[in-house]
This record gives C-alpha cells, structure tokens and sequence, in this order.
C-alpha cells in the first residue's frame, strides 16, 4: 500500500486525498517513512512525529514537501548549509513555505544545499555533499542538490528550493526532474535567506510539470513582507496542452560554440526533433551578450552576497566563536569558523568588486552587461515564443571532480546564469539520458525553455506537451527504488 | 586562494573590454512601483521570542564582548 502511494504524483495524490480515497495522515506517514531513509545526504531534518497535525484544507491537503535549508521555517532548525547558523531555529516561517501550509502542505523535511547556495555540486555544504541517486559516486548539482535528490531518489513527493544564478534548474537537469525558476517577484523572497537578492527566486523541484504548476500556483503573489514580489496576474492552472503548434522555439545561434558533452547536443537534438513533431517550429536566436554572463554573474552575485552576509556577527543569532578578547575579534573569529571556504572566496570578491576604484570597472559594467542581456533576450523574443538549450553542458559530474578549480565549477552555470540575470522564467525538464563524455552510466540530460517575464503558464503549457512527448516520467519512475525495474508505463 | 582568486578576476575581467558607455546600468529587473500601506501600528515581535536564537542573550539585550580588549 505504501509503495502504491508514493508511485502517486502530487497532483494524483492530491486528488484522492481531496476524494477521501487515501486519508491525509497515512499519506503523510509513508512519505516520513520514505525520508527516515535518506542514504544520500540529501536531509539535514525531517520530521519525527507525525501523531496529530492540522492540515488546511488547500488543493495541496496533505501534500508533504521538502524544503531547501535556505528557508526559514519557525521553531525548526535552518542552516543554510552552513556552520555559522549551526542550530538555528527561526523564530518566523517563510512567506513561500506559509502559502504552501495554507494550501494543506506540510514541510517533510529541510534540504542539503551549497553553503548559502554558493555552489553548482552541493559540495560546498558544510554538512558533507549530497549524492546523486543515479549515481552515488556523483554529484547532484547545486545549490538545490538536496532538493532535487529527495525527489529524484523517492525521498519526498516534491520540493522547493531557490535559484540565483540556476540552483533549482541545473540540479533538476542531473537528477533527472523537474526544476522551475519563476521571473523574479513571482513569489516572495520572505524569510528566504538572502545570498544576492537582486537574482534570488523561490521554485518548485517536482517529478512532472503539472506538479511543478500546483506547487507554484499556491506560492506565487504579491506579498506584503516583500515589497519586489508581485505574483502571477491571472494565477497559474494546472497545464493541458498537448501540442506545440504555431509556437516558434528560439535556440541560440551561439550554442554551437560551446564545449556542451556530446552525450547532451545528442539528447537536446533529438529533443528539437520531438518539439517539430508536435507542431512547434524551431527558429534561429542570438543572444550576442549571453557569453558574458558568467563573468556578470560572478560579480553581481558576490558583490551582492558580500553585503547580505555582513549580518552573520555572532550577536543576534547562529553560532559565535567562544573567547574571543574583545568585539572586533568575536567578529572575525566567528566568520572565520562559520564560513567555508567559498563564502569567503565570494565575499572577498564582492567586496573587491564593490571598493572604491574598481566600482566602476566590475560592478557598474556588469550591471551594464545585465542590460544587454536583457535587451537580447526582448530581440529575441520578438521573433520567438521561447528560448531553448540544454541545462548543464554535461551530465552529473563525479564527486570532487570540479572542485579544484573555482572558475570551472563556476562555467558550470554558463546555461542558466543569463535568465536570472533578465529576470525571466524558465524551467528544465528531463529529455533523456546520456553517457558523459569518457564513458560511464547513462544519466540524466535536461532540457531547458526560457520565457519572457511572467509568462509562466504558457511556459509550463508547452513544457507540458514537450514532457509528454519525450515521455520521460515513466523512466525516471522505474528508477525510484521502491518501484523497481517495471515502470508504469 | 590568492592563485584562485585571480584566475575569477581574469574572466570576469573580460566584461571591462566591452564598450558599454551609455547603457543603463539594471540594478533591478521587474518594473516596481512604490508599494505603500497604511501608516497603522500592529503588534511587534515579543522580545523573548528575537533573543531566544541569540547566543547570548542577557537582561532582554544582546550581550557581546567588550568593544575594547582591557
């Protein structure tokens, strides 16, 4: 019975508990049973007792969801993947998470991430990385790997989790889910902890589209503790669509450049072909400044994060160093402990971006370049419906593979930093599998659709046709462990 | 990771070659109007409840080291 429940996507399970067919409680309970069994690093809490709980009565009653360790959630432990708020409990919940218990949602758990979701592998937690469920010798993708991995490994039946620069849509892509990062203001940033919050959006990591649809549907609007979030006008429905016709598909003229696995062109390819035979065309872009925005990116970010990050003092809340002499030196002894070695990497180069005589150069340009980002993705827009690539230029990478070297990690990210940086939509669906590139198993490839500013339901319509097209669900089902080989078809 | 630092300094320094004189700079992406309320009291946060994640707490206040090492 229990692996019969959670075989059920959200939007099924939501269903039968709203008919009365399978009570909230024991839906609740199997899924806490599924999570006690984390062998993948993926939770950093859940929750033990279950005995008596009221749940709203939403379209999402009963729904358990794992949430991202950046989120603060009242009375419950909140790290943010890092030591320095080792023992944190929030005295508040965050707007997104409280709009979710409204609709009868219930946290299941928090989730590994990156240290304050500086990182594409999850293995800059402080809590030890995450592992990919495909593959436990691999990584899966950040900052939102705990999230993606709780979903991908039958861990959690959905999840949230946040993107900056593509921390919801690159771990989608290597666990083989789904990963939307709304246009910014789409939900509120709230008891959110803030990494650059000029690019920080809330979003939903799910098996399919439709379930991604009904967790963003009751997270999204306007929020009055977040004066830059200003919802969805219209709301967001659950997707129908079943083809692609008259709808023109934009893939990048500068694409071709790239050091993208051979393994991922095939499967993005192939995915092209898939999005003809439905009815939609494919048609040239060009995004001339997209190249530019790692390096962007990697200023904004930081320069952002460097003056966010000035409020873990060791005075209000988290952790402090013990014995230190005076003021000034509880300070930096605190940061000095609490903070692991990317935090630091990025606040010293925020910082630097950000003093006197080289404002200018690094964060007055690259807030330039933000400009020319978004004006190619308008252009492009003007001549498209969506703009496509391929999420991650590879598939789940090995552990430890990446992390010698800062900037490769960071190029990591070369797909999914320009969207935020516009401040668009866009979500990853998977598209197949592949091998990488030297050979290995064959993991998962995402595909990635972008859409101008707050256009979410035509973006989750066509990623709803496309899903079904692909017909990649059933794969991804067979793989979950307490299904086995099967599948359902 | 003075080596790695300047290894992100050198990419990043790629942009300061564009020529980008006269565009705007965005510092935020979604068009915003003021958003105003209603200039009414409520309740604020019980004290207890702020201090109790604070290390250490003390007389309804934050207690920290000396500003100036004795």
């Amino acid at each position: 019975m229990s692996t019969e429940l959670l075989a059920l996507s959200v939007a099924e399970a939501a269903a039968r508990i709203a008919a009365g067919e399978v009570s909230a409680e024991e839906y609740f309970e199997a899924w806490q049973g599924a999570a006690a069994g984390d062998e993948l690093n993926a939770y950093l809490w859940s929750v033990e007792d279950a005995a008596s709980y009221e749940v709203a009565d939403g379209p999402l009653r009963g729904i358990p969801v794992a949430v991202k360790d950046i989120f603060c959630t009242e009375g419950s432990p909140t790290t943010a993947g890092s030591r320095i708020l080792e023992g944190y409990r929030p005295p508040y919940t965050a707007s997104a998470v409280r709009r979710l218990d409204e609709a009868g949602a219930r946290v299941l758990g928090k989730t590994n991430m990156d240290e304050f979701a500086m990182g594409s592998s999850n293995e800059n937690s402080a809590y030890g990385p995450v592992l990919n469920p495909w593959d436990r010798g691999r990584v899966p993708g950040g900052s939102s790997g705990g999230s993606a991995a709780v979903v991908a490994g039958g861990l959690a039946p959905c999840a949230i989790g946040t993107d900056t620069g593509g921390s919801i849509r690159q771990p989608a892509s290597l666990c083989g889910i789904v990963g939307m990062k709304p246009t910014y203001g789409a939900i509120s940033r709230y008891g959110m902890i803030a990494f650059a919050s000029s690019l920080d959006q809330c979003g939903p990591l799910t098996r399919d589209v439709t379930d991604a649809a009904l967790l963003l549907a009751a997270m999204e609007g306007r929020d009055g503790c977040d004066s830059t979030s200003v919802g969805i006008e219209g709301g967001i429905v659950a997707p129908s669509r079943e083809d692609l016709t008259g709808l023109r598909f934009g893939v990048p003229s500068e694409l071709a450049e790239d050091s993208v696995e051979k393994g991922v062109r095939e499967v993005f390819e192939r995915t092209l072909r898939e999005i003809e035979g439905l009815g939609g065309e494919i048609v040239e872009v060009s995004l001339p400044h997209a190249e530019h925005g790692i390096s962007a990116y990697y200023v904004i970010a930081p320069a952002e994060a460097s003056s966010n990050l000035a409020r873990y003092d060791g005075v209000r809340y988290g952790m402090r160093a013990p014995e230190a002499g005076d003021l000034i030196e509880m300070y930096e002894e605190t940061r000095a402990e609490g903070f692991g070695d990317e935090v630091k990497r990025r606040i010293m180069l925020g910082t630097y971006a950000l003093s006197s005589g080289y404002y200018e150069a690094y964060y007055g340009q690259a807030q330039k370049v933000r400009t020319k980002i978004a004006e190619d993705f308008a252009a492009a827009f003007s001549g498209c419906d969506f703009v496509v690539s391929p999420t991650s230029p590879s598939v789940a990478f090995e552990l430890g593979a990446k992390t010698a070297d800062p900037l490769e990690m960071y190029m990591n990210d070369f797909f999914t930093v320009p969207m935020p940086l516009a401040g668009i939509p866009a979500i990853s669906i998977p598209a197949g599998l592949a091998e990488p590139d030297g050979g290995g198993p064959e993991l998962p490839v995402g595909f990635q659709i972008a859409a101008p500013a707050f256009a979410e339901q035509g973006l989750l319509e066509s990623a709803f046709a496309l899903e079904q097209g692909i017909g990649f669900q059933a794969s991804a089902a067979s793989r979950l462990p307490w299904i086995g080989g099967g599948g359902d078809g | 990771m003075t080596g790695e630092l300047s290894g992100i300094l050198d990419h990043v320094d790629r942009i300061s070659a564009l020529d980008l004189e006269g565009v705007e700079p965005t510092s935020h992406v979604i068009e915003l109007e003021n958003v105003l309320r209603p200039d009414e009291p409520r309740p604020s946060w019980p004290r207890e409840k702020i201090l109790e994640p604070a290390p250490e707490p003390a007389d309804g206040a934050f207690r920290v080291p000396s500003p100036q090492a004795e």
